[in-house]
């Protein structure tokens, strides 16, 4: 009787314990996650919430209404949004926006074309393969900065690209060709390394699948069209949501080829810091604050429409199912886990 | 009859396969050469500009002749503060990097080991954060580093580094960690381990590449930046390399300097190109962390 109760326990005990080597961690969890998470609340959560809270507040000095000269900032509610679509800030904002949606569209589409043939051709390629990969990383590893300077030169007027196409084009003034510079220059810097990121998405297709394909009588296109391309949608995808975010805050790039207060190429972001750097806080949290929203609801959207899935493979596996969607094949949620880590920060903040 | 029009036809079907072979041999070679031109060009061209005498920077010969050294003397010696600028960038790149691995290492281990409520949130979270836009951080931040005095200081630079160094250090170390068996850990606990114990005598030490190349990643990405470095500073004393060099002004009035700009480009950028040919292979398994498994 004594011997049998235990032994009667033991199948209800026995899956608890095996759960609790990784459960009730919680708390464990907590204490060591909160490092990185204080140090995430301070220098980004304060930040946006700081950004809001001073969109609604005008600095500095001002006269009230009896020519008294107000010091420190005044509660001015929306006044500073309003402000933004109206008159001659409303142009400036318009062109910034205009210019800002223009640099992400075409440069992504570029980059995104450039960058899948690129890794067509690397994944078909046994020869040079060292020589590609380490070309490739060029172009990522020089700071942003220097490049803009690099393209600066190249697009001079008597620079090495009007020499080549025999034009007398002077990129650096008003118009078209400032914003296709900023557009080549771009694009040279970050296809290689969605090239990068889809040819480690290519990899993880398994080669039964395109000889299946060939046995079925698939040409190269069809191949392309019904096989590669689906397989790495969700590498890709991701891929091409942190380079639409990269653009979208794009700074360095044009602020340096070109130049601040160029009408052709200033964007929201230039504008924002213009506006900072003339001490103007109200309005430029104003414009940070847009630019953060528009980068929200572009993230939500692509997230929602395409499904692009950020957390990838990282998500934590739930015994009895996740909540969300599963993860279909290992190697494609690799991949997606996989370019998630590298096109998104990795080139953060430098475009 | 049958033999007749079927010689000819297997000759064509050889023809072909042979020019299909030949172009199938020939034609991802000929990719390659274009990708390879395509990266490597103008940051030839740099390189070559950097070479020239700043008497003949505006020849477009493919080599500098007379070969010359002029544009680094100039770079290192004039009053524009670049060897400063190398300092404080490695300054600056060095402390993001080692804080953002030490705290970064902490919660990348846990994302990576321990099953609790909430985790996807806490990685949603952290990804999230480095898509925000530098602008929307760095406006609010010059205000409050106005207040309290942190302008033209290291910190006030590599505080909200932190912002995207640490989002990518966590992600690419988790991916990393995630690759150790946790067999490992749980041999360490039987033989008289702590938890802790087990992470800082077994894991960190066969986690070495991995972090090694996190800390390139990191590094990298904390010497490419520019935004926050040219906000929070108007001294040239405290400024990166990439922020001087792209205010470099000429000795003749409103001309750029483009020689000496070339000049400093290549020494700016040369470390990071040797590191990345050196470590390549880590690198692309860093940035693709996980899929090349």
């Amino acid at each position: 009787m004594t011997a049998s109760t235990p032994v009667a326990e033991r199948p209800v005990k026995e899956p608890k314990r095996q759960q609790r080597f990784d459960e009730g961690t919680g708390r464990l969890a907590a204490t060591l996650l909160s490092p990185t998470l204080l140090v995430l609340g301070v220098v980004v959560l304060f930040p946006i919430m700081a950004a809001l809270r001073d969109s609604l507040y005008q600095s500095g000095q001002r006269l009230d209404e009896n020519g008294f000269i107000v010091k420190g900032s005044t509660f001015v509610g929306l006044d500073n949004y309003t402000a933004i679509f109206k008159g001659e800030t409303g142009d400036r904002f318009w062109n910034a926006f205009y210019n800002t949606t223009l640099f992400t569209v075409v440069c992504v589409v570029l980059e995104t074309v450039l960058g899948v043939a690129m890794a067509l051709i690397m994944h078909k390629a046994f020869k040079g393969r060292g020589i590609v990969r380490a070309s490739i990383l060029v172009p990522w590893a020089i700071p942003t900065v220097i490049s803009a300077l690099l393209w600066k030169w190249i697009f001079q007027a008597d620079g090495i690209a009007n020499t080549l196409i025999g034009t007398q084009v002077l990129w650096s003034t008003e118009g078209w060709q400032s914003k296709l510079s900023v557009v080549i220059a771009d694009t040279w810097k970050t296809a290689p390394f969605i090239g990068l990121l889809v040819l480690a998405g290519l990899q993880t297709i398994p080669a039964e699948v395109y000889e299946a394909a060939k046995v079925d009588g698939a040409n190269a296109w069809k191949t392309f069209t019904r096989i590669t391309l689906p397989l790495v949608k969700p590498a890709l995808l991701v891929a091409v949501l942190f380079r639409i975010l990269d653009t979208l805050r794009i700074f360095d790039l044009p602020f340096v080829l070109v130049g601040a207060h160029k009408n052709s190429v200033e964007s929201l972001s230039m504008l924002a810091y213009d506006e900072a750097s003339n001490v103007r806080y109200g309005p430029a949290a104003a414009y940070a604050t847009l630019l953060f929203l528009y980068v929200a609801v572009v993230a939500y959207l692509f997230v929602k429409i395409l499904g692009a899935d950020v957390i990838g493979e990282a998500r934590a596996k739930k015994p009895g199912g996740g909540r969300r969607k599963k993860n279909g094949n290992s190697g494609t949620a690799a991949a997606r886990a996989a370019v998630a880590a590298g096109a998104g920060p990795g080139t953060g903040g430098n475009v | 009859m049958a033999t007749a029009t079927a010689q000819p036809r297997s000759d064509m079907a050889k023809v072909r396969a042979a020019e299909t072979g030949a172009v199938k041999r020939w034609l991802p070679l000929l990719g390659v050469a274009l990708i390879v031109i395509y990266c490597l060009a103008p940051f030839y061209w740099m390189v070559v500009s950097a070479f020239r005498r700043p008497a003949d920077q505006f020849s477009n010969a493919p080599i500098p002749s007379p070969f010359s050294i002029q544009n680094f003397k100039d770079v290192f010696s004039g009053n524009n503060g670049f060897p400063r600028g190398l300092l404080n960038s490695l300054i600056v790149a060095g402390s993001v990097t080692i804080l953002t691995l030490v705290i970064g290492m902490i919660a990348a281990y846990t994302l990576a080991r321990l099953d609790f409520r909430g985790k996807n949130l806490v990685l949603a979270i952290i990804i999230t954060t480095s898509m925000f836009p530098g602008i929307s951080l760095v406006v609010p931040l010059l205000k409050l580093f106005v207040d309290i005095k942190w302008i033209n200081t290291y910190q006030a630079m590599i505080v909200p580094s932190l912002s995207f160094a640490l989002p990518l250090a966590v992600w690419n170390l988790t991916a990393f960690f995630r690759q150790m068996p946790q067999e490992l850990e749980q041999a360490a606990m039987v033989d008289g381990c702590t938890p802790a114990q087990a992470f800082r005598k077994v894991i960190i030490p066969l986690a070495a590449p991995g972090v090694f190349t996190t800390a390139i990643i990191t590094f990298i990405a904390a010497w490419n930046e520019f935004l926050i470095a040219l906000s929070m500073t108007n001294k040239k004393s405290i400024q990166t390399a990439n922020v001087i060099v792209s205010q470099f002004t000429g000795t003749t009035g409103r001309d750029q300097p483009f020689g000496s700009q070339m000049a400093a480009g290549v020494v700016v950028t040369i470390p990071l190109v040797i590191a990345v040919l050196l470590f390549q292979r880590r690198i692309v398994a860093g940035l693709t962390a996980g899929g090349v498994k």
